[in-house]
Order: C-alpha cells, then structure tokens, then sequence
C-alpha cells in the first residue's frame, strides 16, 4: 500500500468538498491553545480525518490499478532491480497524468482559465468542468437524501434505482404528452416524476408496515421490476419515439425541460432544486414532528410504539417520502440532461445515491457534498477518460472503495494508528441485516 | 414483533394460510379457463421430445387444453378450500401451480410446438449460476451473515474465468481461478462484516459496484486491447454418460452436459446433507440462530462465519465460471445482468434451504426460458413481464402472501464478544 507515492495534488479539492464540518470541538475545561487541540485533533479518527484519509486510501489503490493495467509500466518493472528510477518515473507519469486529468476535469482547467482571463478564450470554457461537475451531482443529491431520509427512519432503502426510474418515466411521459404551458409544464413533470417515485417507494414501505417484509428485499426485487417495466414501455405505440426503431421514447418539449444557465454549459435549475431539497430535508428531519418521529422510529422503533408513535404508518410515509426524493432524481436526470427516456436513462443514479448517503454520514447537508464529490470524480472520469485513455470504470471504482473505508473507519483506524476520537460520530453501520 | 403476532394468532382464524392460498388458486385457475381458453387459437399444442420440432410429441388441442387444465387448478384450489389433511396441502397447491403454468402454455403453444428437450435444458442451464449463487447464499447466511455481493462474485468468477482461462489455455484453469475471484471479493466482505462489524448490506452492495469497477476496468485496460491473449477463454467441455444418456427428455438434460451442472447438483445434495446432518451443518445452524449460545458451549462464532463466507464465496464464483466458460465465450462488462441478485431471490424464495433454492432456481430459469421462447415466436405475453416474475414471486413471497419466508434469527447480526 505504501510503496506508490505519486498521488499529488490532484485529491486536494476534493478533500476539501468533501469535509463536511469543520475541525472538532476541544476538550471542555482544559485551557488547551487552538493550536495544540489542532494537532491533537489531526491524528485522531474523527470525521473529517476518516473522510480524507478514506478518499487518499481510495486513491493509492486507485493508482496502483493505472499501474498494473498498463503494459508499458509494468515492463520496466521488469528491471526494477537494476534501474528502479525507470519504474518510479514510469509509473508517476501515468497516474499523475491520469489524477491530473481528473482534476482538471472537475474543478478548473487552468489552461483554459489563463486564456479566459487573457481575453483568449470564453468564461465558458473556463466554468465547464464546475458545470459538468454540478450537472453530474445533481441527481445523485436526491438519491443520496433519500436514502438517507431513511437510514435515519432506520430503513435500508436499496430501492432509489427502480424509484428513479419510475420518476423518469412518469417525469417523461408527462412532459412529453400534456400540452401544457412553459413553466407549468416543467413544474406538473417534476410533480409526476415525485408523485411516481413516491408510489414506488410506498409499496414497499406499505408491505413494511402491514407484513413485516423487509425493505431491503422488496425494494432490490423492485428495483428490477421497474427496469423492465421501463424496456417494455419505451417500445409502446405513444412512448417510442414515431422516427426512431431502437428504443427510446419521444423526446421531452423545451417547456418542460430544465432551463440551463449560460448556454455552452449544461448545468441546469436541477442543483439548485436540489440545494433546495436538501434544506427541505434538513428542515423536516430536525424541526418537524414528522422528522422527529422518523428518528425515534429509527433508534428504537420498540420505545417509538411505546412511548405513542405508530411504527408502520412512519415506515409507510417515510418510504413514500424517500421515494418521492429518489423519484425526483430521476425527473432531474430526464428533464435536465437526457431528454428522452432509454433503457439505461437512470444510469446508476440510484445505487450512487446509497454511497452518496453513506459518505454524507445520512446528514443533509453531508449528502450534498458527498454527491457534488462523486459529481466530481464523474465528470474529471470523463476528462481522464477521453485525455488519459484511462476508463471511467476507475471512478466506479475510487468511489466504492472511498465508501468501503468511510463505513468501516475502524479499519482506516487501523491502518494509519490513529487516535481514537472523543466526539467521532462514525457510525455509519447499523448493522440490522434482514 | 408483526411476525410473532402474527404466528400466534393464525391457529385461530378461518381464512388460514391454505385457505388464503385455495382461493388464490381458485382465482389463478377461473383466469387460466376462462382468459387462457378464450384467447387460445383453435390449433394443436405440440410439446415435442427433442431439441426441435421433429419427433414424438405430445399433443393436445391448445383451447381443450388451457380450459382443462384451468379446471384442475380450480379443483386443488377448491380441496384447499375445504380443508384438507395436511400432508396433502403441499400436494395440493403444487398440482394447482402446475396445472396453471400448463394451462398458460397451451394458450401459448396452440398452433405451435414447444420442444421440450431443449426447454429443459435450457432452464437447467440458465438455472445454473442461480443454483450456485444460492447456494453460497445459504451457507453464508446460515451462519449468519448477510451476502448481498453473489453478483459481484459472479463478476469476479466471470472475469478470473476468462482471464486465467486464456493465458493458461485451460479451461480447468478458468474454473479453478473462477472460484478464486469469488473467495477475493467473499474476504472483503468476511472481513468488514465480521472484523469491522460493518453493515452487512451496504458492504454487499459497495462491493458489487467495486467489482463492476475493477472488472470492467481492467476488461477496458487489458481484454479490449488484446481480445486474442487475454479473453478468448476455452470452453468447458461437455461429457456425455454413454447409456444413460440415451433415457428420453432427462438423458440429455441431465446426462450430456458440462461439468458444472453434476457440480451444481451434487452441491446441493452434499449442502443439505451437510447442514441437516454433519458436526459444521449444526455448528453452522446454531451460529446462524443463536450466536451468543453457540460460543457459550465452545463453537468459534467468528471463526466458523469466516469459513462459511470464504467457501460460499468459491461456490458463487464457481458460478460466475457459467458466464464466460459456458453461456459465452468472452467476458463483458457487467455481462451477469443481475443474475446475483436473482439467486439472492432463489436463495429467500428457497426458504435459505438449499433443495428451496434449487427449486426456486430451477422455477426462474424455467421462466426465463420460457420468455426467450415465448419472445422468439411472437408470442403478444411481452418478455420482460416474464422476466419480472422472479422478482415479483420475491416480494409476494417475504410480504407473506403465500407462507411466511423466515431468515436465519441472527442472520445480518456481527457477533461481539461481550
């Protein structure tokens, strides 16, 4: 693990992004200088340190992945012995090209910044990987929220994939097929989009509460049924598009697409839906009564009944809400950037949604980060990809591994012999099963 | 806390489990005479006993056919109804099912032909990789730990399958390697689930996307740009039983075929036997149950869960191996399609037995057959509602319609120390 070094610059932003609070409190009733408790704190397993260390963990194995997968490199390995440098110098340019690429990507060209600001080239040129960045995170701040909305309800809702897909065909279906006004129809398509993931959230929260079915298991199995709901639909006389023979449905009017800022870019009103959304969230998580039922639901759902809450009309209603946020999802996927439905139109929205969550730690304002993070490493993938040769697979894969190791902290503990934290609140894993 | 209340006051009721499930199939069988045998073309229903449409058949008229058919499953369903001795209820509901899927399928088949060799065979084969991956999903869970990650594994089999198969030109190498990728990705999940008490499910689910994104990863990085040395995996071989596979319909399903079907079918037997009836099957059973008991009278809780999962891993990308060693010839991105999680439904819809789950393996790849067939002759049953049947038999079957499925009690549970 520690004999690749070439991770430079490129992981610094996006540590930043990703620290969700600020440094932790010190220690009450000493008289500790600010300094001191910093370096006490920055050895120690609280949040953010696991954050970034998780994310620089990701990256090594990351980079040892460029390495062993590319042929030139790993012939001057053969010779390591006799001429290390080679090897060394081989294998830095390969990830450093790649990482830098990523980065670039992401967060700023600088090549195309300067020539912005010495009149050469557009403002345009100059924003599109922030906007690449924020088209890719918004979708994936719904999914996230609703998954985390219902880990907080202490529900495991794997579904966000098949919610996301009902809300892209109901969205869809009803952008392309009401003549409506402008602003009316982009708004009555949102609505459908909410309304199509909140029905398929609360078929699984329903058998939840009347049967005890669990919710992990109804909701990968619908998952699948809305998958193939949806290959079936596209082909339909009224959906498939009349000048097409593949499969993909009518495209949605201007009146109901999300308006973009800027022309060149492609990011749209979605973000700031979705900055909306999660201060929504946030409101109803930790000021209504609806929230704090869901929370004590979801720390013990025995004393919740007891003390008056009814446990399964919480778990209908949650899962009907996270449904709706996942379903929401998906109507900014297809009235933001896809246009038209297809078979893969949700992408992995869904599935990304459930690491989001997890890297936000279930907070609100946590999951907007971590989803503009992993909005991040997509569009850098992009770059990387076209620039480096270097697959977009690897994003798939530093964003599972950043997860693995942020779920299980005491393993990032371990590794790097960190301190343990007084105030860490890492408890990711609820640790239920069926 | 439903469950129980539930089971305590069933005994009490009139409409018990077989009477709900008698009308169930009262209704299921009125729909099959009534729709089936309306809708059913005047011609004959050939269902042939060979590969194709030549041969011996049987016959039967298809609209004769649905409505008979529909009939008897209205008959058991109304035997349930009336209350019969127990024994015969299993009986019962089976020849109602039964009697439904053949009633649906003379509507289907009438003026056609249904070749009943190669549909058996071919479920058997699609059912392959179910059975093995629900199989690893007993064991595993049995002792208590939750494995989500069968499609990863399956990826992983998949992918060391055709990597280890082309370099080493042997596709014994590609079996054995197979395995080898599902015992890599089963230690992470041993690891975090049982050293790092991680959850069980969100670790199944983080690591079946690592596996997407290391498999397609490297497939982009080494197999695409050297198709020829890297992914061009030699096939199992196919062995024929001289005698007995000349038994009419099970003779070639059963007896001239790759290796990996005997492997799968032996399993289950060998898991059963082992779980009902030898020192690891108890030892495994009461971990799964009970942890804190079974360390209390000496059983290593921790120890035995980490062999279990390391060897359901083996199992599970065994069956990956099917992906590129036996269905294909090459390894694909995210080429299982879900697959894993299909056997997850075999493995729950099993009941977490293995004879459940080979039967309810068997049940889905019957039905994706059946689609595949049924897409191939332009039947107006659109496939991808066929294909949906497992996951909607799953839901109808943990939401308790039909017979409560009851997890291993400490399945998902870390065990720790106190």
């Amino acid at each position: 693990m520690t004999t690749e070094g070439p991770v430079g610059a490129p992981e610094r932003p996006e540590e930043a992004s990703a620290a969700p609070q600020p440094a932790p409190d010190a220690k009450p009733g000493r008289h500790d200088s600010f300094g001191s408790v910093f370096l006490h704190n920055l050895w120690s397993a609280n949040t953010v340190v696991v954050t970034i260390l998780s994310i620089f963990l990701a990256l090594i194995i990351g980079a040892i992945l460029i390495i062993v997968s590319d042929a030139n490199v790993l012939k001057t390995y053969s010779y390591f012995t006799a001429r290390p440098s080679d090897a060394i110098n081989a294998s830095w340019a390969v990830v450093s090209s790649a990482y830098a690429d990523l980065f670039r990507g992401a967060v700023f060209d600088p090549a195309a910044v300067s020539a912005w600001l010495s009149g050469g080239g557009t403002w345009q040129a100059a924003f599109t990987p922030i906007s690449e960045t924020l088209t890719y995170a918004a979708p994936l701040v719904f999914t996230g929220l609703s998954v985390a909305l219902a880990f907080r309800g202490g529900l495991f809702n794997i579904g966000g994939q098949g919610q996301a897909v009902v809300g892209c065909i109901c969205a869809a279906v009803a952008g392309f097929s009401l003549p409506l006004p402008i602003v009316v129809n982009l708004i009555v398509a949102l609505l459908a989009g909410l309304a199509g993931g909140a029905f398929w959230g609360f078929i699984a929260g329903f058998l939840k509460a009347e049967s005890g079915a669990h919710e992990v298991i109804t909701t990968i199995m619908l998952n699948y049924v809305a998958a193939l709901f949806l290959t079936w639909l596209i082909l339909q006389k009224g959906i498939q598009d009349p000048n097409r023979s593949d499969a993909i449905s009518k495209p949605v009017p201007e009146s109901a697409q999300l308006p973009s800022f800027g022309g060149a870019l492609r990011v749209n009103l979605g973000i700031v839906l979705a900055v909306l959304v999660a201060a929504g969230v946030a409101w109803l998580l930790n000021r209504s009564a609806f929230g704090f039922e869901l929370r004590a639901v979801g720390a013990n759902p025995a004393a919740a009944r007891t003390a008056g809450i009814s446990v399964g009309r919480t778990y209908t209603l949650l899962m009907a809400v996270a449904g709706g946020l996942a379903g929401l999802g998906g109507a900014t996927q297809v009235l933001g950037t896809a246009y038209a439905l297809t078979p893969a139109v949700a992408g992995n929205i869904g599935f990304d949604g459930l690491l989001v969550a997890l890297l936000g730690r279930n907070r609100p304002w946590g999951t907007l980060l971590a989803a503009i993070l992993f909005g991040a490493l997509r569009a850098g993938g992009n770059r990387m990809q076209s620039f480096t040769g270097i697959s977009l697979e690897l994003v798939t894969v530093l964003q599972a591994l950043i997860v693995i190791f942020i779920a299980a902290p005491a393993l990032v503990k371990a590794i790097f012999h960190l301190r343990a934290a007084r105030s860490a609140r890492l408890g990711t894993s609820m640790a239920k099963g069926w | 806390m439903t469950t129980a209340l539930a089971e305590i006051a069933a005994p009490s009721r009139f409409w018990n489990r077989p009477r709900r499930l008698g009308v169930a199939l009262v209704v299921l069988g009125i729909v099959a005479a009534a729709v089936f045998g309306a809708l059913a073309p005047a011609g004959n229903a050939r269902f042939t006993i060979s590969q194709n449409e030549s041969g011996a058949a049987i016959s039967i008229n298809g609209q004769v056919g649905a409505i008979l058919f529909g009939v008897i499953a209205i008959g058991a369903g109304a035997g349930l109804l009336a209350g019969v001795a127990g024994r015969w209820q299993t009986v019962l509901l089976g020849v109602g099912i039964v009697a439904f899927v053949l009633s649906f399928l003379c509507w289907q088949v009438a003026g056609k032909f249904l070749p009943l060799v190669d549909t058996a065979s071919g479920t058997l084969q699609l059912a392959l990789p179910l059975i093995l991956g629900a199989l690893a999903g007993v064991i595993g869970e049995r002792s208590g730990v939750v494995n989500v990650a069968i499609e990863g594994q399956f990826l992983m089999g998949a992918f060391g399958a055709a990597l280890v198969g082309t370099i080493a030109a042997s596709a014994w190498a590609g079996l054995v390697s197979a395995a080898v990728g599902g015992v890599l990705i089963a230690a992470m999940l041993a690891v975090l689930a049982i050293r790092f008490p991680v959850d069980q499910v969100v670790v199944g689910i983080v690591l079946n996307l690592l596996a997407a994104g290391v498999t397609g990863f490297l497939y982009e990085r080494v197999m695409q740009t050297d198709a020829e040395s890297f992914n061009q995996p030699r096939q199992l071989p196919i062995w024929r039983v001289p005698g007995l596979a000349d038994i009419p319909v099970l003779g070639p399903v059963l007896f001239n075929t790759n290796v990996l079907v005997w492997f799968a079918l032996l399993l289950v037997l060998a898991v059963h036997l082992g779980l009902s009836r030898t020192r690891w099957g108890l030892r495994t059973r009461a971990v799964g149950e009970h942890p804190t008991a079974a360390d209390t009278v000496g059983i290593r809780v921790r120890g035995l869960r980490y062999v279990n999962v390391l060897v359901a891993g083996a199992i599970a990308g065994a069956g990956g191996a099917y992906f590129t060693l036996v269905a294909t010839a090459s390894f694909q991105k995210n080429m299982t399609s879900g697959a894993g999680f299909i056997a997850l439904a075999a493995l729950i819809f099993g009941r977490w037995t293995p004879f459940g789950a080979l039967g309810a393996a068997l049940f889905f790849g019957f039905a994706q057959k059946l689609a595949t067939y049924l897409s191939a002759v332009g039947s107006p049953v659109p496939s991808q509602f066929l294909n949906m049947l497992p996951y909607i038999a799953t839901i109808i079957a943990v939401a308790g319609l039909v017979g409560r499925v009851r997890a291993p009690a400490a399945d998902g549970q870390p065990y720790v120390k106190s």
